[in-house]
């Protein structure tokens, strides 16, 4: 039986409740929205993209404890990385929330991120913990929509 | 069983009672006719009703399981799972076609559970008792028939803010497809309706006026009567979405005066994949078929088909059989226990939790409508709806997160979603008091 505090450990419920990077980011250049219709959370990823570097992002949004902590945390983590490397943190979350991690030696360090590794015991909740992270991979990989800097 | 039945296959009933689990409670077979039915004394005694419902034995999360999600869908008492289990080891056969037993009985059991329904909302006639898969798709049959043949460009189609998602887009469809516009009737901030808006709203131009009985997302009862009143005045007819009453308190469709009135198997005990549209003789005569197909014709060449009779003329294919007849046993079983004691036992728990909530700090409710049935939505602090389910699941509570498929009533009423509490004949109020506790406890988590 999973334990609810693996869940909701107490990093996420820091982050739940005093986001990071929670605002809109003036001067961003990629912008991408996540949309869970079932739910109902929606979040907005803003980007400011200098060549491949991500040299500032910021989400705003409503959501549950789960999609508004990973927002608040890929944010912090990603700050300052290459696109390139953002990416591949995408799939490793998407495999860790999804319990699909691979058992090879992995360069990446998870980091902060790993406190949503007891999300993949809640199939449910998968959906929120990478909501953001969708949104912005459709910003830097689709360019889904790119905002006037006017 | 009719007695009918029983009397003209005695070899029947001698195999079904072999078949049936002779220590299960069952409504059909031996059972006297509804009403009549021993019936557990007054008070209204929940704890023997929770007997006949296998599914709330058991622990999750090694917690009981206090099931408060009623609204999405019902648990089914033995009754119902035994009459499944038994038409498909004894009956199952295809309908209205088989010169043979089996297809007698099946096609018997079949129209008997329509006869069951005609009663259950005091239809005038079984006839206007349509089975389809549910109360969305009784919605959308009115919308492809009635509405495609009635409604124009210009026309108008009056829906309340509350309405089901279920209730929206049927019409918005068919107003795309006409050049018709959606006139929505306000509410205020409990929940009501706004029936002086609706009145203002009532034109040359309407066409239809379709309406929810109960709210899923607020609780709201509508007041009905008086709708479908105001929109016969201007010569209107009115189609009632019922999937959140007929659980709750008795339908009458002839004393409503509705013109149609659609509900949900599975909301009513009985199994998913089966509902109701009731609709007036008269429209439903002069409305073209809703699919074509078998059953729903008198005569095919390659040059014309002649369509079948009400109600057959809107059942093309093999229907869902089963779900049918286990529709009519779910309904035999609300019979035997009585509506009106479960709508007391309901309205008295619903008044209970409404009480004991109200008191937990940063608690507010969403729904306050001067008349309510079933259902509790609220919003605590600024926890997320999503994450209240979760700390409920994880004590054994079960609730639904999320806006209940009604975005524009969340939207009117500022909150992106609720979690919703909603009650059953099963519920007790012990669970109320542990819902309480758990709501405490979600407070410390997120605190």
């Amino acid at each position: 039986m999973p334990d609810l505090r693996e869940l909701y450990q107490e990093v996420i419920l820091d982050h739940n409740k005093r986001p990071r990077n929670f605002r809109k980011l003036e001067g961003a250049n990629r912008m991408a929205e996540g949309y869970n219709p079932l739910c109902g959370d929606h979040v907005t990823v803003y980007l400011h993209l200098e060549g491949d570097v991500i040299k500032d992002i910021s989400f705003q949004g409503s959501g549950c404890a789960i999609a508004k902590a990973s927002a608040s945390i890929m944010t912090s983590h990603l700050k300052g990385m290459s696109k390139g490397t953002a990416l591949l943190f995408f799939e490793k979350f998407h495999q860790m929330v999804t319990g699909n991690c691979h058992t090879d030696p992995d360069p990446l360090e998870m980091e902060d991120l790993d406190v949503f590794s007891g999300v993949s015991k809640y199939p449910v909740r998968v959906k929120c913990a990478s909501l953001a992270w969708h949104a912005l991979r459709a910003a830097l990989v689709e360019g889904e929509k790119t905002v006037s800097t006017e | 069983m009719t007695t009918a039945t029983k009397a003209s296959m005695p070899a029947r009933v001698r195999e079904r009672e072999a078949l049936a689990d002779p220590g299960v409670f069952s409504a059909t077979g031996a059972a006297p006719p509804p009403g009549l039915r021993t019936v557990p004394d007054p008070p209204f005694e929940v704890r023997k009703i929770r007997d006949d419902f296998p599914i709330l034995q058991q622990r999750v999360h090694d917690k009981p399981l206090v099931y408060f999600d009623n609204a999405a869908t019902t648990q089914k008492p033995q009754v119902v799972i035994d009459t499944l289990w038994r038409y498909y080891t004894a009956d199952n056969a295809n309908i209205h076609r088989g010169v043979h037993l089996l297809s007698q009985r099946a096609t018997q059991d079949y129209e008997d559970s329509r006869v069951k329904v005609q009663r259950f909302i005091n239809a005038a006639l079984a006839r206007e008792v349509i089975f389809v898969r549910g109360a969305t798709e009784g919605i959308n049959l009115v919308a492809q028939t009635y509405g495609r043949k009635h409604v124009q460009a210009g026309d108008e189609i009056i829906l309340s803010a509350m309405e089901h998602h279920s209730n929206i887009v049927p019409w918005q469809m068919l107003c795309e497809e006409k050049g018709a516009r959606l006139r929505v009737v306000p509410i205020n901030d409990d929940g009501d309706i706004l029936l002086e808006e609706y009145e203002k709203l009532l034109g040359p131009r309407t066409k239809l006026v379709s309406v929810v009985h109960v709210s899923n997302a607020l609780g709201t009862v509508n007041p009905i009567r008086q709708i479908i009143e105001m929109a016969h005045r201007q010569n209107v007819p009115v189609l009632v979405d019922g999937a959140q009453a007929v659980p709750h308190f008795r339908v009458d469709v002839r004393d409503l005066d509705c013109d149609f009135y659609v509900f949900s198997g599975h909301k009513v005990y009985g199994p998913t994949g089966i509902g109701i549209v009731y609709g007036k003789a008269d429209l439903l005569e002069a409305m073209p078929p809703y699919q074509g197909g078998g059953d729903m014709i008198s005569s095919v060449t390659f040059e014309k088909t002649t369509y079948n009779t009400l109600p057959y003329k809107f059942e093309a294919g093999t229907p869902h059989i089963a779900g049918a007849i286990g529709l009519g046993a779910a309904i035999d079983y609300l019979n035997g226990v009585g509506l009106d004691r479960i709508g007391a036992h309901e309205r008295e728990l619903l008044t209970y939790a409404t009480n004991a909530i109200s008191g937990i700090p940063g608690l507010r409710i969403i729904g306050t409508a001067k008349e309510k049935a079933g259902v509790l939505s609220f919003v605590l602090d600024d926890i997320h709806p999503h994450d209240i389910g979760q700390v409920l699941d994880d004590q054994g509570i079960a609730i639904r997160a999320g806006h209940h498929c009604a975005m524009p009533v969340m939207k009117r009423l500022g909150v992106p979603a609720t979690a919703r509490v909603s009650l059953a004949l099963y519920n007790t109020k012990q669970e109320i008091d542990a819902l309480v506790g758990a709501i405490q406890k979600i407070r410390e988590v997120f605190q």
